[in-house]
């Protein structure tokens, strides 16, 4: 009995980790304040630096391919653990016009230090992405009314269809998800 | 005999039913409105920590944050700043760790007790060490705000979210959610904003 409980209790619990049902936050605040991106440090990145603005058009592209935007960090261990798995979909998917967004919220001073040294590292070829805009209150309801604003999170969408996912992913899940978006 | 056991076995799985139920609505998390169920967590002093403890406050800001996440850093100066304005107000900062110290090495409690030390934490800086307060609140990530309101009824949430709008450059903050909020919640006015959302680190489970 005391077994039984343990495990219902276990079961909620873990229920509760991917659940996050949390209503929308009544703020009227719609005012679409850009982030002052610094010039001096974004001149020397690698990577295409957006606002929310800036980043809306990578999410709503009707050129007929599927896209797999994924937002992770490099201080995110979840993001890095599944970070293989997108790599492999892009890689292995492509000729079935499946395209993987890697778009990272790191913070700007690790964008030298540590995104780019990580993106090198492990030879990512999938296109990287940086998101720089810290009214996040703003955005994160605009990808998804329920989003807690917790990484990893990935949209995966083509010209018919559009979905949040908040949560990682195994390489199989991925890989039933994109099928799911193809036929 | 048989009927007994029949009724007992009956008996269990209503007491089954309810039990889950009840562990279902503490599970989604707390939301405006909600009475928040005390708790007992040690300091990094060693003490244990109650809200009833404090006798003359008038409301709470329990945070949920932690040494290892960039966001918690960044606000940790912050977090600072509203125990040093609200305390003398009746509302003091309580925080909480609320990651798994064997999954995450630097939130353990000696880490948290140098990183009270260094900062000079204003506030008691708790870890929720069998990990059971946090999914009552219903925090994800750190940090994450529950503004509590002391009232007959209990400790009322009356806001659930970010500090404000801006975590990488206080200056340029536009709006200062959990201020205004306490701010409201204290001259008994409707508060504005009761919940917003923000990247964080999703905590260690």
């Amino acid at each position: 009995m005391k077994y039984l409980l343990l495990l219902s209790c276990l079961f909620l619990f873990m229920v509760s980790c991917g659940n996050n049902k949390k209503k929308e936050p009544s703020t009227a605040n719609t005012d679409t304040v850009l982030a002052e991106t610094p010039l001096e440090t974004s001149e020397k990145v690698k990577f295409p630096i957006y606002d929310f603005e800036g980043l809306e058009p990578l999410l709503h592209k009707e050129d007929g391919k599927t896209y797999v935007v994924n937002f992770w960090a490099t201080w995110c261990k979840p993001c890095l653990e599944e970070m293989p798995f997108f790599e492999q979909v892009n890689e292995e998917r492509k000729d079935d016009g499946v395209e993987v967004i890697l778009v990272s919220l790191d913070m700007p001073s690790m964008w030298k230090s540590r995104l780019e040294p990580y993106v090198e590292k492990k030879g990512i070829k999938s296109d990287v992405v940086i998101l720089d805009d810290p009214d996040q209150n703003t955005w994160i309801p605009k990808i998804d009314k329920d989003w807690d604003g917790a990484i990893p999170a990935t949209i995966i969408y083509n010209k018919d269809k559009w979905q949040f996912f908040g949560h990682g992913f195994t390489y199989d899940e991925l890989n039933e998800t994109v099928d799911s978006f193809l036929n | 005999m048989k009927t007994i056991r029949i009724i007992g076995f009956v008996l269990l799985l209503m007491g089954l039913a309810s039990f889950s139920e009840t562990w279902e609505t503490t599970d989604a998390g707390y939301e405006i409105g909600d009475v928040a169920r005390d708790f007992s967590l040690k300091n990094v002093d060693g003490k244990m920590v109650s809200l009833s403890d404090y006798n003359d406050a008038k409301g709470y800001l329990i945070i949920f944050t932690c040494n290892t996440c960039p966001y918690a850093i960044k606000y940790e100066d912050r977090i600072i700043d509203l125990d040093k304005k609200y305390k003398p107000l009746g509302v003091p900062v309580i925080a909480i760790n609320p990651n798994n110290p064997s999954l995450s090495p630097g939130d353990n409690f000696a880490k948290m007790q140098v990183r009270a030390e260094n900062k000079g934490f204003t506030f008691p800086y708790l870890l929720d060490e069998s990990q059971e307060v946090f999914p009552q609140y219903g925090a994800t990530r750190t940090p994450h705000v529950y503004l509590l309101d002391k009232t007959e009824q209990g400790n009322v949430v009356r806001y659930i979210g970010a500090i404000d709008d801006n975590y990488q450059d206080a200056s340029k903050v536009k709006e200062k959610f959990v201020d205004n909020a306490v701010d409201a919640m204290l001259a008994g006015k409707e508060i504005q904003v009761t919940q917003t959302r923000a990247i964080g680190c999703r905590i260690k489970v």
